[in-house]
């Protein structure tokens, strides 16, 4: 019984650098760097200016999904449903632009207020009816599914009439200032968003409680907080950036998909589990979830530019987030022996 | 000194088939302290959560400063000024020290949704300052001590102006030093007129910190007593009372054969320390103890649940590594675990599958097909010998009586062939008849050449069942009796700290330990 004992006490060194929520998110930057110094050295294509363009915009529909599943995570809850309600958004944007011919900035929110609509049913469900939130969300990512395939009658909606739609987000603010310098403006969006959030999370009272929720829900609750309506406003935050997520894609692509979103859930789950949020609740960084976002989209198109076929890509990239649940597991594991 | 803060009165409560209360009464003075004992469910957590609004009692009076209150939620306990610091800390590790204090009331800075982060640092700090704790307003929670962590629970109760401060067993998890400390903080909170409630296991602690001192049992009060004016054995004898002699003890006559199980100084950081005894073939011996004394916690070590940083354990004389539940069941040791809903059982499954379960293996023809005729005999077998009231064997499990399901889980390790038993409180939850069905099992067993541990919190089975008592306090053994023991020897044993706050006392120990 003497060695099982070596592995209970850990030096205590190690203990309080692997505590700190910053390491994981350095420790996601320090992989970001080496997959860029990596793939840069492999392929002369990777750092030309089209593919850097290319990296941005493939991020930017998981990042900003990644933002608001991270605020849901960090609560200690889980939201399947945001790829399907990112769907639904992106054709409820079509019904209100296309065929309704609403104003586009009208059109536009209406959009993404359809995402927080689902995020605060999925709160109202969790929090109030005390759904578990995997099941909560498993079903309404189905729901969500299926109302996109009803509303658009399985067919896409195009934004034709509209091209300032899909200006808004292929257009660039960056290059009408610096010529050549054609960063479309999703990618401001991203970022802009990403700022906000983290503003929310670290700055407002919404952020505090998502995190002392997350942390311990139920001394949270005997504070006096109201846990259940902001458990409800998390998931609503998160729903109201699915709704982004798909005003977003739709003007990328200048049309709603409704096939489309199945899957982008757990690409998101992984950014911002990648990034150092953890799957038990009470941390987790914005920064950390963008640069998880990153590294997916990074990964992808490396291994595209070297020509590994797609079907190796997804096993990699699944094979990395249960890597980083992995760590989440040690860091945890190592802090309750502590 | 003698205004009336809290006067408690006819409280009663009820759970599920237990009275926890029964015509209770309380009272409690601004500017004093006013330790709460009793043994382990005497009704001390309840009576105060019932003044702390967690719990709503069926009935009595509450009056708060001579007014008639009505206390219905933690909040508006915490509205009146009644603030509660429960056993287990209710913290959120993640947050700092400050921002836990000041969980629900942040300041606020523009739009009223930002936080204003500096003030609340400030406030912390500042209220830090005010009660003389050494903390630091930004630090994480989860990088303090328990002792620490309870402190950040005290600054956070006083910072809602508590007129009342409750805490519930606050010294269990600290050292000398840190009780020092914290008795301190307690003495310079009653000179600022706060009226503090101790609930405490630690007898010798009151001389240094109580002004006075109530005594529960069963639910009822006992007594009130000036703090210099009672000693430890008076207190004991309250606390255990004389009504629950049941006549002399009836447990089987000892057949004791060779040891079978040995145990050598098993120890785990402050949880066990030096745990050594042996126990024989046929032998009944009862762990005493109260609550968090280390009992479970050697169960669990012995059956490989927990780790251990050393010790040594030898099973009929030969050294064994047990480094998990399945390797302590390969060396017969079996564990019938307080919680047999949860770790004992499959409720959905019927009475045979329980029964077999651990032992499928025997079971199996070839190609893993299952020999269902020697299951059924098998699971028959016991269902005969320890008298398992079900309809039949396909019966679930979740539908038998508390005392069936016991003896269900009892069928499982004989059936796997275990020969040391250990029961973790087997008769918890059971109602009396089914209990004394299940001393007779234990009687039967020992007189099979098992050797049985039985882990009790109730004095009255321990000293009717033992051959053998082992008394724990602080994760340690602390006397060992045999049987004909009373209920004050255990509670002596059980309650004997070592060395922990004399030091800092200097000679007001004068009710110490030496008995």
């Amino acid at each position: 019984m003497n060695d099982s004992s070596a592995h209970a006490r850990k030096p205590a060194a190690g203990q309080s650098l692997l505590r700190s929520n910053a390491v994981q998110t350095l420790l996601a930057f320090g992989a970001l760097i080496v997959l860029v110094v990596g793939f840069s050295i492999a392929s002369p294509n990777f750092l030309q200016f089209d593919n850097i363009v290319g990296i941005l915009l493939a991020t930017t529909v998981n990042g900003v999904l990644g933002l608001g599943v991270t605020f849901v995570i960090i609560s200690g809850g889980i939201d399947l449903s945001i790829g399907t309600v990112m769907t639904l958004s992106a054709v409820m944007t079509g019904v209100f632009v296309t065929n309704w011919q609403l104003p586009l900035p009208i059109g536009i929110l209406a959009g993404v207020l359809t995402g927080a609509a689902a995020g605060f049913v999925n709160g109202v469900v969790i929090a109030k009816l005390k759904v578990p939130s995997f099941i909560a969300t498993l079903g309404m990512l189905n729901v969500a599914k299926g109302l996109a395939l009803v509303i658009s009658g399985l067919r896409p909606i195009y934004f034709n009439d509209t091209p300032a739609f899909n200006d808004l987000a292929m257009g660039s603010a960056f290059g009408a200032i610096i010529p050549g310098f054609d960063v479309p403006n999703l990618v401001l969006i991203l970022f802009g968003a990403a700022i906000i959030a983290s503003l929310v999370l670290k700055r407002t009272i919404l952020g505090r409680y998502t995190f002392a929720i997350g942390s311990n829900e139920e001394a949270t609750r005997l504070s006096g907080v109201a846990v259940d309506r902001w458990k409800t406003v998390t998931y609503a935050v998160c729903g109201l950036f699915s709704g982004l997520a798909g005003v977003l894609i739709a003007a990328r692509l200048n049309s709603a998909q409704p096939s489309l979103g199945l899957g982008y859930e757990l690409d998101a789950i992984a950014a911002a589990v990648i990034g150092g949020t953890s799957l038990s609740g009470g941390e987790g960084t914005i920064l950390g979830t963008v640069i998880g976002a990153f590294i997916i989209s990074i990964l992808t198109n490396g291994l595209r530019i070297l020509s590994v076929p797609q079907e190796w890509q997804t096993v990699v990239t699944g094979s990395i987030v249960v890597l980083a649940v992995y760590l989440d597991v040690v860091r945890r594991r190592r802090r309750e022996q502590a | 000194m003698s205004d009336l803060l809290v006067s408690m009165a006819g409280i009663d409560k009820s759970f599920p088939g237990v009275r926890a209360l029964e015509q209770c009464r309380f009272e409690l003075r601004a500017g004093e302290v006013h330790a709460l004992v009793g043994e382990n469910g005497a009704g001390k957590s309840t009576l105060m959560k019932v003044l702390a609004g967690v719990y709503a009692s069926d009935a009595g009076r509450i009056l708060f400063q001579g007014a008639e209150v009505e206390i219905t939620s933690p909040r508006a306990a915490q509205k009146l000024g009644i603030s509660m610091i429960h056993q287990e800390l209710n913290l959120m590790p993640h947050l700092t020290v400050a921002q836990n204090i000041f969980i629900g009331r942040e300041p606020r800075a523009a739009l009223g949704c930002f936080l204003d982060e500096r003030a609340l640092n400030d406030n912390a700090q500042a209220l830090l300052a005010r009660l003389g704790l050494a903390l630091e307003a930004r630090t994480r929670v989860s990088d303090l001590t328990v002792a620490k962590q309870q402190m950040v629970e005290i600054a956070k109760a006083l910072s809602y102006d508590s007129k009342v401060l409750i805490m519930d067993e606050p010294t269990a998890a600290l050292t000398g030093a840190e009780i020092a400390d914290l008795f301190r903080i307690i003495r310079e909170l009653r000179d600022k007129g706060v009226g503090v409630v101790h609930i405490s296991h630690r007898l010798e602690e009151l001389p240094l910190v109580a002004d006075r001192i109530t005594v529960l049992r069963d639910g009822r009060h006992v007594e009130t007593l000036n703090s210099p004016d009672s000693t430890r054995e008076q207190l004991i004898r309250l606390m255990v009372g004389r009504t629950i002699y049941e006549g002399a003890p009836e447990g089987p006559a000892l057949s004791a054969g060779d040891v079978i199980l040995e145990v050598r100084k098993l120890r785990r950081g402050r949880i066990l320390r030096d745990v050594s005894f042996r126990a024989r073939r046929g032998e009944i011996i009862g762990f005493a103890g109260l609550v968090g004394a280390g009992r479970t916690e050697v169960a669990r070590a012995i059956f490989g649940a927990d780790p251990v940083d050393s010790g040594e354990i030898r099973v009929r004389g030969k050294k064994v590594r047990i480094r998990s539940p399945h390797d302590a069941v390969q060396h017969g040791i079996a564990y019938l675990s307080e919680d047999r809903k949860r770790f004992g059982l499959n409720l959905g499954m019927d009475v045979e599958t329980n029964i077999v379960l651990a032992t499928f293996r025997r079971f199996l023809r070839r190609l893993g097909w299952v020999d269902s005729e020697k299951t059924r005999a098998t699971a028959q077998h016991y269902v005969q010998m320890l008298r398992i009231r079900t309809p039949s064997l396909r019966e679930r499990v979740k539908n038998l009586s508390g005392g069936n399901q016991q003896k269900v889980v009892i069928a499982k390790w004989l059936a796997a062939d275990a020969e040391i038993l250990i029961f973790d409180e087997p008769t918890r939850g059971i109602d009396v008849g089914a209990k004394s069905e299940i001393y007779g099992l234990l009687s039967d067993l020992s007189r099979q050449g098992k050797a049985i541990i039985m882990i009790s919190s109730e004095l009255p089975e321990i000293l009717r069942m033992s051959h053998r008592i082992i008394v724990m306090c602080e994760g340690r053994i602390t006397g060992e009796l045999a049987s004909g023991a009373t209920q004050e020897q255990i509670m002596r044993y059980a309650t004997e700290r070592s060395e922990p706050t004399r030091a800092s006392a200097g000679g007001a120990s004068a009710t110490s330990a030496s008995a």
